[in-house]
């Protein structure tokens, strides 16, 4: 006899069990305004990624095309992967003087583990993390980007 | 052809009914590329032998030629559900080298961060065990709620997996100014989402019917064969580094080291159920005592750790992870190495495995919550 309930109360509450799950997808079938998802490509107009989030190594430039880059190769000792280039050229400076500035600030997306390292590096806060996500090209040699835009100079001010 | 020689030459001797399958390295269930040599008769299993390799990423030795802060980053790429962990052992490690006393605020915010990580690891772990069983609907369940931990961090930190937080001298960046009140929400949440995960999944008789009494791993075996965290908790060997050698904030928190006795896939896997729980008790412990001050003392522009051998080892959500670094006095360790807790857990399962059927391996290899880059580092 006791093996006969053992036997039924087992299959009943192995139903209850089943039962029981079904219970938490059940109701949010039936809720389904408390869905977390995100329709990503359609919601890009409001989609706003945190200040902070590391997207890609970018050099602010101002309105009058002047950026703060000194051109001392600190972020270039600093990153583990080799994705920082600084070509340096020597301009003559208005008293005579001859001065390094920066020729190409060149960096290799393609080898960017995004670590953050070069930004901490940088004395001058020349450069800083965009908050872009989509880096998707159909060439390999558009993810080599020279980050000084042509004919710009450095900022008044900005000392090495 | 000359790895199923040394398996017939290693094995009893073979039978007609018996042959061998490869169960990966494509597999969906081994989570990655990790190939299983499996030895069958019929559906029982004879042998398991692990071939790892595939995913062999030569993180020891790039490390030769980083700078100690640099090095950090590339531990994100181990271990990926421990990644702040893993970047922690480097950072202590490092630490204990140039005797570098860190400010309270980044211990704060260090363990908060390893409890986050913990809980955003068993919860992923969670939702895929569930799926390796035939139960879908738990990978969604688990991955609405990681999200908000994935957030947090996004927040703080600028990443979502590869963190690279936790720096030699402290941590990155200071916490965002949203983050407790983040934090906060986010506990009281998921203090009711996971009774909702006890009744998905533990309950179910036929998820109850695969588990209770497979695969069970002895307290002696688990101690012979250097399994560590939640795996070796369940059989009751107690190993939580947190409670041996506290680091960070652990000394100044009160938590439950959770101890199984049966060692069997059920236990193994309601202690991490278990173990949620605490991680949200000492969050919540931490979260409104974080003290002011600065959160990273000034390193210096090289650093460079005196001549010797340093240890470190921390509790990841898979167990014992440790760094040991030979230093010869110069910018780049002349060595350094690392115990990756997915690599002494991956060899226990030949032992359990033996005897019981081909679905119960799936079983029982998910229940030690292997990270593939883990093993092969």
């Amino acid at each position: 006899m006791r093996s006969i309930i053992k036997y039924f109360g087992e299959i009943f509450g192995g139903f209850f069990s089943l039962l029981t799950g079904m219970k938490v997808t059940a109701r949010y079938f039936f809720t389904p305004w408390k869905n977390v998802t995100q329709e990503y490509p359609e919601n890009r107009a409001t989609l706003k990624m945190p200040d902070r989030f590391r997207g890609e190594v970018v050099m602010p430039h101002d309105e009058n095309n002047e950026h703060r880059c000194t051109g001392c190769g600190l972020c270039e000792l600093a990153c583990p992967n080799g994705s920082i280039e600084i070509i340096t050229k020597s301009v003559i400076s208005e008293d005579g003087k001859k001065k390094r500035a920066i020729d190409q600030h060149i960096y290799h997306l393609g080898m960017c583990t995004l670590c953050n390292l070069c930004i901490r590096a940088c004395p001058s806060s020349a450069i800083k993390m965009d908050q872009t996500f989509e880096h998707a090209v159909w060439n390999r040699a558009e993810l080599t980007k020279v980050l000084n835009k042509p004919g710009s100079k450095l900022m008044e001010g900005v000392k090495e | 052809m000359e790895e199923y020689k040394e398996i017939l030459l290693t094995s009893d001797e073979i039978k007609t009914d018996d042959y061998l399958v490869n169960m990966g390295p494509q597999h969906p269930s081994t989570h990655g590329v990790l190939r299983l040599l499996v030895k069958l008769e019929g559906e029982k299993v004879l042998n398991v032998q692990p071939h790892i390799g595939y995913i062999h990423s030569g993180i020891e030795k790039m490390t030769e030629s980083l700078s100690y802060i640099q090095i950090p980053h590339l531990t994100d790429r181990m271990d990926y559900l421990a990644a702040h962990m893993n970047n922690e052992a480097v950072s202590l490690c490092v630490e204990k080298g140039l005797q570098v006393e860190v400010p309270e605020r980044a211990k704060y915010i260090r363990t908060i961060f390893d409890e986050l990580q913990r809980l955003a690891s068993h919860q992923l772990w969670w939702c895929a065990f569930g799926m390796d069983m035939g139960a879908l609907t738990t990978f969604f369940y688990g991955l609405r709620d990681r999200e908000d931990i994935l957030d947090i961090f996004e927040e703080t930190c600028g990443a979502r997996l590869t963190l690279n937080y936790s720096v030699p001298g402290g941590v990155m960046f200071d916490i965002h100014p949203n983050f407790q009140r983040d934090v906060k929400a986010f506990i009281k949440k998921f203090r009711q989402k996971l009774p909702e995960y006890e009744r998905l999944l533990t309950g179910n008789v036929i998820f109850q019917e695969r588990t209770k009494g497979v695969g069970i791993l002895s307290k002696e075996d688990a101690i012979a064969y250097g399994v560590t965290g939640p795996s070796a908790r369940a059989s009751g060997f107690s190993c939580d580094i947190r409670k041996k050698q506290p680091y960070s904030a652990y000394p100044y928190v009160k938590f439950k080291e959770i101890l199984g006795t049966d060692g069997d896939t059920f236990t193994r896997y309601h202690l991490r159920i278990l173990e949620m729980y605490e991680s949200m008790n000492i969050i919540e412990q931490l979260i409104d005592n974080i003290p002011e001050g600065d959160y990273a003392v000034k390193m210096k522009g090289v650093t460079k750790l005196p001549e010797g051998e340093y240890y470190q080892r921390v509790e990841t959500g898979r167990g014992e992870f440790g760094v040991y670094i030979i230093s010869d006095g110069k910018k780049n360790p002349y060595r350094m190495k690392f115990r990756s807790p997915g690599f002494s857990n991956l060899f226990a399962i030949n032992n359990i495995a033996k005897g019981w059927k081909i679905a119960d391996l799936v079983a029982i290899m998910g229940t030690f919550d292997l990270v593939i880059p883990d093993i092969d580092r």
